[in-house]
């Protein structure tokens, strides 16, 4: 930081904050990481021999490295590794899907209630007080066993559980940016109140935001893997990393490699992107990092 | 100090209300609404749907139901169990002691080995201790409980045969050792997600306290080490820590009941589960509110012993 203070040659903000970045190397390890599992679930199916269905009920509980099977296969003789890159397929569309409905969700609201304050903002923002004084474990389950579950309702209701961190981060932004001379400005220009909102307090405000996003699919790819794991998220035959883990415990005692795998896949994906978001809130935002 | 706390307390029951209503949207949101059970017996027919729709109230406008409803919770009224019958606070309350048990013990774990954990790293900023902590508290926070569960099972259970695989107790046994026994494990895997959150925000209080001002008094005047440690920055340090509690209550809640599915505790989160499987929808909702409840009463708790301990809070 010192020398970053004494040097006199300024460096374009982007520039500054890939360079803060670059030395998180969690961060960067996280990033790699990531990409692997993203490649991984999305062309590795094709590069195997085996179905992620395919029931081969001869060569049940193989244990890993057993012939052609490297993570072995589960109880029906499935290949351990191909369900775990098609349900990687599933566990990280979810975690960024539910990521995109939670954010745009969360920015509206936080938009609105931030901007217009009074009665709405305060009418919106005790409404996200109330749901969050739900723990979301409890709250997921209970709307969970209310619809038919399924990838897309998964996916609805993990975001449902989500938007109410980021509305509270974009409020509090939007709250204090409304006041500053820019905003004033257009607004003098006669830009609409949406125009202000959307194309000039929320941009500036996109440091957070982009550090809530990345935080918000670790904990959306976490909560997947609970609601399958517990039987009501993905439904089986089709694989997530969660529903892997469902009979995993069942066989804990001869087959526990039909534990290990899913669970390292989803630890590896929560963890980087949880350095991710670190990382970007140090280089995007050097003033909210812990320090 | 009590009109913060009548002010405190007023936003409390608004919010309340509002979690209720939530709440009683959710139950009007169940396949067949509050009729479900009726609904999906064969004999029932139309005429029968109706009398009891009737016997019930549920022909009346929702507001009114909702008053009602309300009410009839703030009474203690809570329902009966689709299951078997049994008043749905009395199902609660039996189970709530052992959720209650593997709660505190977990915290007790949690707060003593996360504050140490956070302090050192704190006062030994960037050393290998810090830097270690730090980022085994981030793997701790991405490990799902359910998963970390699983393989203390098979270490401890499986493997090494010192920790039983589940249960509460033996069956035909109850004694002290036995019910520890049968704690060690679950306490540990609800712990680990508690400690890391508590040492990440110990450690930057206590950053933040050591660079104050009358730390750097105390050390000019001489003051030993040791003391300024212990009588001036971990006693500010430690105040925010009762917000931290606050705050970490739903999630203590939520592992709990993730902890307990995988160990076969019989506590609250068990019988959350069990009654969403039975589609026993009074229970589900009796522990909707209750836990919702319990962290409303939390958060207003620790915001008011926050106001007696920091009296600048009252003010702001």
């Amino acid at each position: 930081m010192a020398t970053a203070a004494l040097s006199t040659v300024q460096l374009a903000p982007g520039q500054a904050a890939w360079r803060r970045f670059r030395r998180h190397r969690l961060a960067l390890a996280g990033a790699v990481i990531i990409l692997v599992l993203v490649l991984g679930s999305a062309f590795g199916p094709y590069l195997l021999p085996f179905d992620d269905t395919y029931i081969d009920i001869m060569k049940r509980f193989a244990p890993p490295l057993s012939g052609a099977h490297i993570l072995g296969t589960d109880e029906l003789g499935r290949d351990v590794l191909a369900r775990l890159m098609m349900g990687g397929r599933v566990s990280l569309s979810i975690g960024i899907v539910a990521m995109v409905i939670a954010m745009a969700v969360g920015i509206a609201v936080g938009a609105f209630a931030g901007f217009y304050g009074g009665v709405v903002g305060a009418v919106l923002m005790r409404l996200v007080d109330a749901v969050l004084c739900f723990p979301t474990i409890f709250l997921l389950l209970a709307l969970a066993a209310l619809t038919e579950p399924g990838l897309v309702t998964t996916t609805m209701l993990i975001a449902a559980t989500a938007w109410m961190a980021v509305a509270r981060v974009v409020e509090a932004q939007v709250r204090s940016l409304r006041e500053r001379e820019f905003a004033v400005a257009a607004l003098a220009f006669g830009s609409s109140n949406l125009r202000i909102m959307f194309r000039e307090l929320v941009p500036n405000a996109i440091a957070p935001i982009v550090v809530a996003a990345t935080l918000n699919v670790a904990k959306a790819i976490l909560l997947e893997s609970y609601v399958s794991y517990l039987g009501y998220g993905i439904q089986p035959p089709a694989a997530s990393w969660g529903n892997m883990l469902n009979n995993a415990q069942i066989y804990l005692t001869s087959a526990p490699w039909l534990a290990i795998a899913p669970g390292v896949a989803i630890t590896l994906a929560v963890t980087s992107f949880n350095f991710l978001g670190d990382g970007l809130r140090d280089a995007l935002d050097p003033r909210m990092s812990i320090p | 100090m009590a009109r913060y706390v009548v002010n405190r307390l007023a936003q409390a029951i608004m919010l309340l209300v509002i979690v209720s209503g939530i709440g009683f949207a959710i139950l009007h949101l169940a396949p067949g609404g509050p009729l479900s059970q009726f609904a999906a017996s064969a004999q029932m027919t139309q005429e029968d749907l109706d009398r009891v729709t009737r016997q019930l109230g549920l022909d009346r406008p929702l507001p009114i139901q909702y008053l009602d409803w309300f009410g009839r919770m703030l009474k203690g009224d809570w329902g009966r169990s689709y299951r078997d019958g049994e008043a749905v606070l009395s199902v609660i309350s039996s189970h709530l002691g052992a959720t209650l048990e593997l709660m505190a013990t977990a915290t007790i774990i949690a707060v003593l080995l996360g504050c140490w954990i956070g302090i050192l790293g704190a006062l030994r900023r960037y050393s290998l201790f810090d830097t270690l902590a730090t980022v085994g508290a981030m793997i701790a926070l991405s490990i799902p409980t359910f998963w970390f569960g699983l393989v203390t099972i098979y270490l401890f259970s499986v493997k090494l045969g010192w920790l039983p695989a589940g249960n509460r107790q033996t069956v035909g046994d109850g004694s002290f050792l036995d019910l520890l026994h049968h704690l060690i494990a679950p306490a540990m895997v609800l712990a680990l997600v508690e400690t890391a959150m508590w040492g990440r925000f110990m450690r930057s209080s206590m950053l933040e306290v050591i660079n104050q001002d009358y730390i750097r008094t105390a050390r000019a005047k001489g003051m030993p080490e040791w003391r300024i440690l212990t009588v001036h920055a971990l006693r500010n340090a430690l105040l925010p820590m009762i917000t931290v509690a606050g705050l970490q209550f739903p999630t203590l809640l939520g592992g709990a009941l993730v902890a307990e599915t995988v160990f076969t505790w019989p506590g609250m989160g068990r019988l959350f589960l069990d009654s969403i499987g039975y589609r026993d929808y009074p229970v589900v909702m009796g522990i909707l509110m209750f836990s919702a409840t319990m962290v409303l009463i939390g958060s207003l708790l620790a915001d008011i012993f926050y106001a007696v301990v920091d009296p600048r809070i009252r003010v702001g």
